[in-house]
């Protein structure tokens, strides 16, 4: 062991301590040294006439290139591009999985799915241009299912249907660009195209390639996956849970949910609930069910049913090791094979449930929209009747905290006016007046490269006392309500001005906005905060950074050049950036991108540099504002009042 | 701190609610689930409900529905620890509780709970009120209301507060008690006198009288903003950004209170008391902040004005009595009478004369013959009023103009009232006017202040001199009725073809923003304020303001009265809305309506009975009329499809003087198919109508015009002008 700190979280760090020398991300990293090529972009291995170690010069003094003539930015570029290209279809994959299921459930073929949220609905069969007056809520939903898969093959080079939500300036500056994202399926199959050995060779080019796939993530598959749940199964509002692996029971039986999609977890989480299925656990000798979650599915059902998050993606092996969880049911993304072996030490049954994700070792229970109840039944079930086999090797963390969670940027809107004046008025308003200094997007994973949690912890606290409002998705989120920071008291912790606009609304000065995919909510709330005025054209203008101080996935790269492109500055922390080797692709995301895009994609290695960058670029958007001094309080006379919108 | 608030509101909005269910119930099974229910002469229903809901209560069980709404509505009270956001919900509560209260007070008109008018308390403003009033908030001469709930701490503090707020022309609006005791019996107590006139209204004892404030403000959103009832959101705007009112919440403030505020939050009224109650310093639902505490008494309105962002513009003027708008509306009763000037009890007069610089000594105040300490009670004794004025750009043509200010000018003084103008000016000095000090010579101050500051552009300097030696009044009245007489002469000159230019008028658009009026020599402002002299001063006085000189351009149809340039402003201006403007039509592209026109014009088919025979009449309704009429609705309902800017063919909103010109709707066959109006306006419009028989060559018209006395249904019409023979019965059919 290293003596780097594994996890500032106390119930991991008292798990890690449980389990000894077992094998886990943890002791993992620490075994398995980092490759230098692979991690900063210098190795190429696109063709078998590599793989090709770039670096230093060769021996008649030039730059050190690939047998193809490759130079390292090139290189750096084509790596980025794949892992972009797979992070994005991550997210579009999930999103058509929605789609999917969004289309059968229209056409009333998926029983157990419907639509719950009839105002979103036609919310969003607007932004796809559908005609909804005089249509029943069903032929509005097939006609927006229909649509929304028909953006996947998209063939004709349009923009896709959501990027008309962007600001004018900002899709300006992608039809200059030309980064107007298509189809899903098109920008990643270009991009993967792009990436083959001797095809596209411009860095530059390579990026903005990459660039536009992500738009067609953030602005397409994320954003649909989001809006498409929502209608399904209800647009989040907020509710009360708990965090950590305290959640769990050792008298019940504990289902944990992990991976991304909500699509069979949500009819988990019903099939859990029902009276029958708790009958059934108590006649098997449980007191009940507790579920738990963990990953993004754990944030999907915490948002929209109150399921408490179980821990972040590292706690996924030491959930298992408390010797109570019955059945970890997986589906895709994050979800990790060291399970399989944990697992194998334990009575945990380990339930994979996507065709996309199967894993050697686990049990596999195949996911169907068209039957989702039935096999939602068939895994508590198995999961209840696991309960009589646990090995009594049994330690529960004494550690939780109670949350509030569930701000989709509907309820933010309403939260700030109600149901006849909500709008984000008060936030820019608070914003202008300097009581919020700004606002920051605690997002991303966790990697056992630095402490789990630490800087989560740090930087949240940092900000508040800052005047700096959070919001936090993913497993950062988690990391936030583990320390308890998502309760509305825990405005106490922040700065006067913060605390005075929580104690006004009522809301914890940490909002938690739900899952990955649910970063488009970010950018939904961050457009809606430029055309509700006051604070510059563009969200480019707009005192607010995004932050991945933890992050570890390709997903994590995508959503950062996506948050760029629409012009929010992002900051990643921990390890450094995977083109580093490229002096190139370091200048066109930092200088590049602030020419193209008003923002920058920066890395910091310590929590305390990032701390420093960020509050610096907060404090430069705000003097550029005008809004870092006090302005004096402006009187309406007749005059002024019919320049007034009403 | 405000989740206190938060908690206290969210109770009264379950009380307020639980007790309108209570009222609802009572009401059904005393009198019956179809009774009628309604505030008085309203086309508007319950407003608040109407407006933003869109739902019409006109029975007792209309309201089940919309007691549904507001428990919907209803969120519980936050939790002590671990509480979810509340401010949403605070804000829907407090609408709730405008739902109740509006629904409570409604139900008092049908003998459910406390009579909603006494002897003290005037209940719910009708549309007359409303629209009458309105227009002083579009011109600005009203800047806003205060909601005053609860009492002063004294008496003499609650006089203060009264006359502050009067000397900045806002509107007081007064309903709820402190430990039993209202703002409105402090005031009775302390001698001041309250009502519309004075601006000082006293809604009702209990703070759901509020819901009348709100039901006005409301209003006015739908009569002058054209905002369409169910539009709550355009409704709350258009509220926060025009109509600047505040509320006072004086003494202890109980959960009802703090519900009844939180409503009134939603239309961007902020809440100010003079008790320590929290505070929610945040801005963005309101302006500026929205519930500010713990400000002393004496500061309090002055704080209000600052946070509900007004601009309050108040001349001193050094007089020793306190001056502003409100006090136009005082009358002076016989027994507070100190002594009058005219009202055809002595001869008086007024009048205004252009000069050359050097003839004008600025500020030069003289009073020849005796002054008030002078006089004896009670009597009447002769007075002219001289002002000569002098100014780079002042035109003869203005001075009709300023002369008109006169009245109100001299009538803003607490304690003095004036009534009419020129030799027919009638002028009451009351007795506290003079206890504290009030001489005739403060007229000359008045009229000296005032002119300067509200026409810089044109006036530099003022001399003023009143005269109440008689042989001096009477001498010099000859002179004035002469320059009346030549005045007359040169407007009755002034047609739209001797003109090149017309004015167009946007001054409403504070309160109507889609409405451009057209104003010409032969057709006046709808509002009845504003003639093409008026808007060819107002240019002049502020050369970017509300009244903008449009060139006429080629006439392209001298009979409809269309002009190029007319319809070139009207398409620029209106973005495209409207193209084409028939001045003197009614029925093909007429002008558009605000709210604040005096009367409607509608087309009403004339049916013989006998023969099948349709021909087409008009009809003219007067705001102040609040009766049926024979198109089978009251102005209140008309004036709901007339307004909102928008070009509505066979319904026109005009000023009253219109009926009087050459020009009156000349292109759909004019004042000869005037068929029915109701008899107040016949009788007070005598002169001019009188004017408009000779001149179509039919001196007995007047009486073939039916009234409501003698019909009050189209068809009682068609039978009266059949009887008559009345000219529009030989015009075609228009439309």
């Amino acid at each position: 062991m290293s003596d780097k700190i594994r996890s500032v979280d106390p119930a991991t760090v008292e798990m890690l301590e449980k389990i000894g020398d077992m094998s886990t991300m943890f002791s993992r990293a620490e075994e398995m040294k980092v490759c230098t090529f692979g991690s900063e972009g210098s190795c190429c291995r696109v063709c078998a006439m590599g793989p090709c170690r770039l670096g230093g010069k060769s021996k008649n003094g030039r730059e050190k290139t690939g047998v193809c003539g490759a130079t390292m930015h090139t290189v750096a570029a084509r790596n980025l591009a794949r892992s972009v290209a797979a992070g994005a279809s991550a997210h579009a994959d999930h999103g058509r999985a929605v789609a999917m299921t969004f289309l059968a459930a229209a056409k009333g073929e998926a029983p157990g799915y419907g639509i719950k949220d009839e105002t979103k609905l036609m919310v969003v069969a607007g932004h796809f241009g559908i005609e909804t007056e005089g249509k029943t809520v069903q032929e509005v939903a097939i006609a927006l299912g229909e649509a929304a898969l028909a953006e996947y093959g998209k063939q004709t080079g349009t923009p896709m249907m959501y990027v008309k939500r962007a600001t004018e300036k900002r899709k300006k500056i992608w039809e200059e660009l030309q980064i107007f994202p298509r189809g899903f399926d098109r920008e990643v199959v270009q991009l993967m195209h792009q990436t083959h050995a001797g095809t596209d060779q411009d860095a530059e080019h390579i990026l903005m390639s990459s660039v536009r796939c992500a738009l067609a993530d953030g602005w397409g598959g994320s954003m649909m996956a989001t809006d498409l749940q929502d209608i399904m199964f209800g647009t989040p509002k907020p509710l009360r849970a708990e965090a950590n692996l305290g959640i769990l029971k050792e008298k019940e039986v504990n289902i944990i949910l992990h991976g991304h999609e909500p699509l069979l977890s949500e009819k988990i989480v019903d099939s859990a609930t029902s009276p029958e299925m708790i009958e059934y656990a108590k006649s098997k000798g449980a007191e009940g069910i507790t579920l738990g979650g963990i990953c993004c599915t754990g944030n999907e059902v915490l948002m929209r049913r109150g399921v408490g998050p179980a821990g972040n993606v590292l706690q996924q092996e030491l959930a298992i090791a408390t010797g109570v969880v019955d059945a970890m049911i997986v589906d895709v993304q994050c979800v990790f094979q060291g399970l399989v072996e944990v697992a194998e030490k334990y009575h945990t049954k380990v339930i994979t449930t996507n065709e996309r994700a199967m894993m050697t070792g686990a049990e596999h229970i195949q996911f169907d929209e068209h039957n989702a109840i039935e096999t939602a039944k068939t895994i508590v079930k198995a999961a209840v009747d696991n309960f009589a086999n646990r090995k009594g090797d049994v330690f529960i963390p004494d550690h939780k905290k109670p949350m509030v969670a569930g701000f989709s940027h509907e309820y933010i809107k309403y939260m700030l006016g109600g149901k006849f004046r909500g709008s984000f008025r008060p936030l820019n308003d608070a914003i202008i007046s300097g009581r919020i200094q700004g606002a920051v997007a605690i997002v991303g994973c966790n990697n056992p490269r630095t402490t789990h949690d630490d800087s989560h912890r740090f930087l949240v606290e940092e900000f508040l006392k800052r005047d700096i409002l959070v919001v936090v998705t993913g497993c950062a989120a988690q990391g936030a309500a583990k320390a308890g920071y998502l309760t509305p008291e825990t405005m106490e912790m922040a700065g006067p001005g913060l605390k005075e606009i929580c104690e006004t609304v009522g809301i914890p000065p940490v909002l938690h906005l739900g899952s990955c995919v649910d970063n488009s909510r970010i950018l939904t709330v961050l457009n809606e905060v430029v055309t509700e005025g006051g604070l510059g054209e563009d969200v480019s203008d707009l005192p607010a950074v995004g932050l991945a101080p933890e992050w570890y996935s390709e997903k994590a790269l995508t959503i950062a050049l996506y948050c760029v492109a629409s012009g929010a500055d992002v900051i990643f922390g921990g390890v450094g950036a995977p083109y580093r080797a490229s002096s190139e692709m370091m200048r066109l995301t930092t200088e590049g991108f602030k020419e193209k895009f008003g923002a920058t994609f920066e890395f910091y290695p310590t929590k305390e540099e990032i701390l420093e960058a960020t509050i610096a670029k907060i404090q430069a958007k705000r003097k550029a504002l005008g809004i870092d001094t006090q302005k004096e309080r402006v009187l309406f006379d007749m005059e002024m009042r019919r320049e007034l919108n009403v | 701190m405000s989740k206190i608030i938060a908690t206290s509101a969210i109770r009264g909005a379950h009380e307020t609610v639980n007790l309108a269910e209570a009222k609802i119930k009572e009401a059904i099974d005393s009198k019956g689930a179809n009774h009628e229910v309604a505030f008085p002469n309203t086309g508007y229903f319950l407003p608040v409900i109407y407006a933003l809901t869109g739902e019409k209560i006109e029975k007792v069980s209309d309201m089940e529905k919309v007691l549904k709404i507001a428990k919907d509505l209803l969120p519980e009270e936050p939790s002590e620890s671990l509480w979810l956001p509340y401010l949403g919900g605070t804000l829907d509560a407090g609408i709730a509780t405008l739902f109740g209260a509006e629904m409570i007070m409604a139900l008092r008109y049908i003998g459910i709970g406390d009579a909603p008018v006494t002897d003290l308390y005037v209940g719910a403003a009708d549309d007359v009120i409303m629209r009458a009033r309105g227009v002083e908030f579009v011109d600005g001469s009203a800047p806003g209301f205060a909601a005053i709930v609860g009492a002063a701490p004294s008496v003499e503090q609650a006089v203060a507060m009264a006359r502050d707020l009067q000397q900045k022309n806002l509107y007081t609006f007064i309903a709820g008690s402190t430990d039993g005791v209202c703002f409105a019996d402090q005031l009775v107590e302390g001698g001041v006198e309250i009502g519309w006139d004075t601006r000082l209204v006293p809604f009702d004892p209990h703070v759901y009288g509020h819901i009348y404030s709100i039901g006005f403000a409301t209003r006015a959103a739908m009569a002058f903003g054209g905002v369409q009832p169910g539009d709550y959101e355009r409704t709350l705007r258009y509220n926060k950004n025009r109509v600047f009112a505040f509320v006072v919440a004086l003494g202890e403030v109980d959960p009802v209170k703090y519900a009844a505020a939180a409503g009134a939050i939603n239309y961007g009224f902020p809440a100010i008391a003079d008790t320590d109650i929290p505070e929610i310093l945040p801005t963005g639902v309101c302006t500026y902040e929205h519930v500010v505490a713990n400000v002393p008494f004496e500061d309090i309105i002055q704080k209000s004005i600052e946070v509900r962002g007004l601009k309050i513009k108040i001349d001193k003027v050094p007089i020793p009595v306190a001056y502003g708008a409100a006090f136009e509306g005082e009358r002076i009763r016989k027994d507070d009478l100190y002594c009058e000037f005219g009202g055809s009890k002595s001869e008086a007069f007024e009048l205004l004369l252009m000069k050359d610089m050097e003839e004008v000594e600025d500020n030069k105040i003289e009073l020849v013959g005796p002054d008030l300490k002078d006089m004896e009670e009670k009597k009447a004794y002769p007075m002219a009023i001289v002002v000569e004025v002098a100014g780079r750009k002042m035109q003869k043509d203005f001075e009709p103009i300023l002369e008109r200010q006169i009245h109100h000018l001299i009538n803003g003084a607490e304690g003095v009232m004036h009534v009419s103008q020129r030799d027919v000016m009638w002028i009451r000095v009351g007795k506290k006017a003079v206890e504290k000090g009030f001489g005739l010579a403060d007229i000359g101050r008045i009229l000296h202040t005032k002119i300067l500051n509200e026409f810089p552009a044109i006036v530099d300097k003022v001399q003023v001199t009143i005269i109440t030696e008689a042989d001096k009044v009477h001498e010099l009245l000859e002179v004035a009725r002469k320059e009346y007489h030549d005045r007359d002469e040169r407007v009755s000159g002034l047609t739209d073809e001797n003109v090149d230019t017309f004015y167009s008028c946007t001054l409403c658009q504070s309160f109507a923003p889609t409405h451009l009026c057209i104003i010409t020599p032969q057709r006046l402002g709808l509002c009845g304020a504003y003639n093409w002299l008026d808007g060819k001063a107002s240019f002049e006085i502020n050369p970017t303001g509300p009244n903008q000189p449009v060139l006429k351009g080629e006439t392209l149809n001298e009979e409809k009265g269309e002009w190029a340039g007319i319809n070139e402003y009207l398409s620029r201006a209106s973005n495209g809305a409207i193209q084409r403007l028939y001045a003197y039509s009614m029925m093909e592209n007429p002008m558009t309506s605000c709210g604040c026109f005096e009367a409607i014009i509608a087309h009403l088919p004339l049916v013989d009975e006998d023969t099948g025979d349709v021909r087409s009449g008009f009809m003219v309704v007067n705001r102040d009329y609040a009766g049926q009429t024979p198109f089978g609705m009251t102005f209140s309902t008309m004036a709901g499809l007339v307004g909102g800017g928008l070009q509505n063919p066979g319904m026109a909103g005009v000023g009253k003087y219109f009926l009087g010109s050459p020009k009156f709707l000349s292109a759909d066959g004019g004042f000869a198919r005037v068929v029915w109006m109701p008899k107040e306006l016949k009788e007070q419009l005598a002169g001019i109508l009188e004017g408009q028989a000779e001149r179509t060559g039919d001196p007995d018209f007047l009486n073939k015009i039916a009234d409501e006395t003698n019909a009050l249904t189209m068809e009682e019409v068609g039978a009266f002008a059949k009887s008559k023979s009345h000219p529009a019965l030989s015009m075609d059919m228009l439309g």
